[in-house]
């Protein structure tokens, strides 16, 4: 019989979120353990080599590893227990509770937590996921494992490459690729605009003359064994390909970089809600989810583009899994028309005795000038002006609403005019 | 790029000191930089020293003998001038580590007459994890 232990907040991924909610849990108090399944903490920063992240949050501009090493040297001072080479294979839930099936070096292990944090990152979008044609072969890779291959194994995964969507991970392969003396033929993207952040356009692929080709796709990829060449067509407004319009581009790799959606495996097992939107599951302001006892945070909860809102929101939940309440939270929701891409929480607590809430937000399209509308039925809460907003750019905000405007049963409406 | 008379050309140039990545306006006539459109002062000292003389910090990764990792990561300490990078990549590409160096540790000296050092940017040649 493999005996049971016990935990008050467990946290499942040590990435940047994981990490900063396994420290704030230990900070209130709480017995905490943090499970990763790799031998390394810090998630898919260990890979992000480059500079740029902890701007809001340290006023520096660190690269990934650093940041990293920033939350993961404060854990020996803690009293936060770490289990690496840990995976979480099975959740079930009893009561509020939930019992975790966990394969480690020394076997099998069962956990039983009142608090649990999900803070499992997110997964790259594939070929198969976009529909590119064509047979299955070698060099048809992510942009994420591009990554890793050429910071972590130090060997570059090709010569000559095409790279497929404008994300910002593709963007910053581009860079890495030149210089270390591969030849990126060029980024292609099906929408008329970069999904990237423009600073990444500009330092990455301007900055080497890498061209950028908006409102093209890869319609076939050509090889047997290993790909020799892929095929680009230019799209009309709707992303379907024009007749005519097919040029064949010889390469030894095609690398992806058309999205990131939230890793939801474990959420989804146990009947975590999860938002159409977000892909990520619904939540409160505490990132505490439809289930009681469960939280989510990080890109597990909806994809950031900085590291900064990342750790913050794995503070939240760190914080709310340690002090649990048994009281109702009079859920109110939060909902935004089509000219937002998600709003995030999704649900207010009517009966918390914090005012300001914290929103992030997506708008569906380039706006200048645009004003946003926070609204209950007729009754508008608040507004503010934004000189530009882009979808790529996620937008975080806060906003100071008492219990009196949470009353009755009508949902927040978040809106964008411009 | 324009060329007009009495010298003007105009560009518009992405600020990437901070993540809200302003397009900055830039106007130059007679040697004088105008700018428009960043949202602090940071964004006109970034412009005109784009205009002017390119600075980049460069973050790559070098060589060690260690086979559980392979490569380690760096960055120059300070910014170079952009035109240097691939210089400063290819010099870095001679590189081996061979100690277990750690954050911060400087790995290669004024690379390059760039007056700049060359630093590690991880723990993962000392981390027990
Ligand atoms: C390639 C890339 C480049 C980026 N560039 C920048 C940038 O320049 N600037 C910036 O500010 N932000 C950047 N970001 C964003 C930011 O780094 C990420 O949003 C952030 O790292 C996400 O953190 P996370 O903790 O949610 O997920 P992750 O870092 O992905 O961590 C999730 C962890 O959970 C573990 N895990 C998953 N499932 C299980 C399981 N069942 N059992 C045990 N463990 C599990 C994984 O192994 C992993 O370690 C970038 C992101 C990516 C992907
Ligand atoms: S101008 Fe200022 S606010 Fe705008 S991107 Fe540059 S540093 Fe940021």
């Amino acid at each position: 019989m493999i005996q049971e232990l016990y935990f008050d907040v467990t946290v499942i991924g040590a990435g940047p979120a994981g990490l900063a909610a396994a420290l704030a849990s230990d900070h209130e108090g709480a017995k905490t353990l943090l499970i990763e399944r790799e031998a390394r903490l810090g998630g898919i920063l260990k890979q992000c080599i480059h500079d740029g992240f902890g701007l809001v949050r340290f006023g520096e501009k660190l690269s990934g590893p650093e940041y990293a090493e920033r939350f993961i040297e404060q854990l020996p001072d803690s009293h936060v227990e770490v289990w690496t080479l840990s995976f979480v294979s099975e959740i079930k839930r009893e009561k509020n509770e939930s019992l975790l099936t966990v394969i480690t070096r020394e076997g099998m292990k069962r956990i039983r937590t009142r608090s649990l944090i999900l803070a499992t990152g997110c997964r790259e979008r594939t070929s198969r996921q976009i529909g590119v044609h064509g047979r299955h072969c070698a060099g048809v890779l992510t942009a994420g494992t591009a990554q890793y291959y050429t910071n972590i194994l130090g060997k570059l995964p090709t010569k000559r490459c095409v790279i497929l969507g404008s994300g910002d991970i593709g963007l910053i392969m581009a860079r890495r690729l030149t210089l270390e003396g591969a030849k990126v033929v060029g980024v292609y993207e099906a929408k008329p605009t970069p999904s990237g952040l423009m600073r990444n356009v500009s330092q990455c692929l301007w900055d080497f003359d890498i061209p950028l080709q908006v409102s093209k796709t890869v319609t076939r990829v050509i090889g047997d064994a290993r790909l020799t060449a892929v095929e680009i067509a230019s799209v009309d407004a709707c992303m379907c390909p024009i007749k005519g319009t097919e040029e064949i581009i010889p390469c030894d790799a095609l690398i992806l970089s058309v999205g990131l959606i939230p890793e939801n495996e474990l959420a989804e097992s146990i009947g975590v809600p999860i938002d159409f939107k977000t892909k990520g599951a619904v939540v409160d302001e505490r990132n505490e989810t439809l289930l009681r006892g469960v939280f989510a945070c990080g890109n597990a909860l909806h994809v950031n583009d900085l590291v900064d809102y990342v750790s913050e929101s794995g503070e939240v939940a760190g914080k709310a899994a340690a002090s649990p309440t048994n009281r109702s939270r009079g859920l109110v929701p939060v909902e935004c028309d089509q000219s937002l891409l998600y709003v995030v929480p999704q649900r207010l607590c009517r009966n918390s005795e914090e005012m300001e809430r914290v929103f992030f937000f997506r708008s569906a399209r380039d706006m200048d000038n645009a004003t946003l509308t926070v609204a209950k039925g007729e009754q508008v809460l608040f507004t503010k002006k934004f000189a530009h907003l882009r979808p790529p750019e996620m937008e975080r905000i806060p906003i100071t609403l008492s219990k009196k405007e949470l009353d009755g049963n009508l949902p927040l409406r978040f809106h964008l005019e411009e | 790029m324009t060329e007009q008379k009495n010298q003007t050309s105009a560009r518009e140039i992405v600020c990437i000191v901070c993540p809200n990545g302003c397009r900055i306006q830039c106007k130059e006539t007679d040697g004088q930089i105008v700018c428009n459109g960043q949202k602090c002062m940071r964004g006109k000292e970034y412009a005109i020293a784009e205009l002017t003389h390119p600075m980049r910090s460069l973050t790559t990764s070098v060589r060690t003998v260690f086979p559980d990792s392979p490569v380690v990561s760096v960055r120059t300490s300070g910014e170079i001038e952009k035109s240097k990078l691939i210089d400063v990549t290819k010099a870095l590409g001679q590189i081996i580590v061979d100690q277990r160096i750690k954050i911060g540790d400087i790995i290669a000296e004024n690379i390059c007459d760039t007056g700049i050092n060359v630093i590690c940017t991880s723990d993962r040649l000392v981390h027990p994890y």
